[in-house]
């Protein structure tokens, strides 16, 4: 089960580059990141059957440490849309050259 | 059955993560990423992770999920239905290099399929350790025990974290107040 298990985790964290990409809206890059923690989680599960239980221990830090990452970046999100109105991350261009 | 559920979890979890990209409006980007993360909850009980089959269930598609379908209401969102897709030659660009990358790092973890890590790391004892452990203290205490011996300090360094990040959410969405306004 390792070998699909990995495949799935590397064409997950694929689509989930292509979505922080091409998408504009600041949420939906936030979506696709938690969709590459996840790929890397099922990476974690899976090979947790073949080096011990401390895998799934790491899973479990990395849901939370998402957990509160997603806390503050919708906070983040939620400050900027107050400010320009938009979460289209081609207007938040005050930090570009 | 078990393979035929595998491929049946996989092939959800990979239609869900394209339509998380390719879907027209947040509320729905948002409900095919729930479908993702509910078949990766099942594919975890296939590799007989059931504590984070529940755990991924109950906080990425319910507790964080919902928290994404709330900003999208309260800056009402869901009706943007414009494209914002952006493809550019930089962008196909980057996405070739991760595939690669990500398909280099399969081939050297399968790679060899009888000892996964050419033998380097691999515990052959590992599955059935971890069986053991959850036969004789229940697919919780299987977990809960190396977490609150070995791995206590990052517990309680992880619960630290997640008060910093409460105070740091409501200190960054409340709205500011007169005397900061100008």
């Amino acid at each position: 089960m390792l070998a699909p298990a990995i495949y799935l985790s590397a064409a997950l964290f694929a689509i989930g580059t292509l979505g922080v990409i091409v998408r504009r809206n600041a949420i939906i890059i936030f979506l696709c990141i938690e969709l590459q923690l996840n790929a890397v989680n099922l990476a974690f599960v899976a090979l947790s059957r073949h080096v011990g239980i401390e895998g799934q221990i790491y899973v479990f830090f990395v849901m939370t440490v998402a957990a509160a990452e997603a806390a503050v970046g919708l906070a983040i999100i939620i400050s900027i849309f107050r400010h320009y109105e938009t979460v289209n991350v081609d207007k938040f261009n005050v930090l570009k050259w | 059955m078990t393979d035929a559920l595998f491929v049946l979890f996989a092939v959800v979890s990979v239609g869900g993560a394209v339509g998380v990209v390719t879907g027209r409006s947040p509320v729905a980007s948002l409900l095919f990423m729930v479908a993702t993360l509910a078949s990766l909850a099942g594919i975890y009980v296939l590799l007989e992770a059931h504590f984070l089959a529940a755990i991924q269930v109950l906080v990425y598609a319910g507790a964080i999920m919902v928290l994404f379908l709330f900003v999208i209401m309260l800056l009402n969102l869901g009706h943007d239905y414009r494209a914002d897709l952006r493809f550019g030659s930089w962008s196909l660009l980057s996405v070739v290099v991760v595939g690669l990358t990500a398909s280099v790092l399969v081939q050297g973890i399968t790679g060899s399929e009888a000892d996964a890590f050419g033998g380097h790391l691999a515990d052959p004892a590992a599955a059935a350790a971890i069986d053991l452990a959850v036969a004789e203290k229940g697919a919780v205490g299987a977990i809960a025990d190396p977490l609150f011996t070995d791995y206590v300090v990052a517990f309680e360094v992880i619960g630290l974290l997640l008060l910093v990040a409460i105070v740091a959410a409501v200190v960054l969405a409340k709205p500011r107040g007169r005397s900061e306004d100008a």
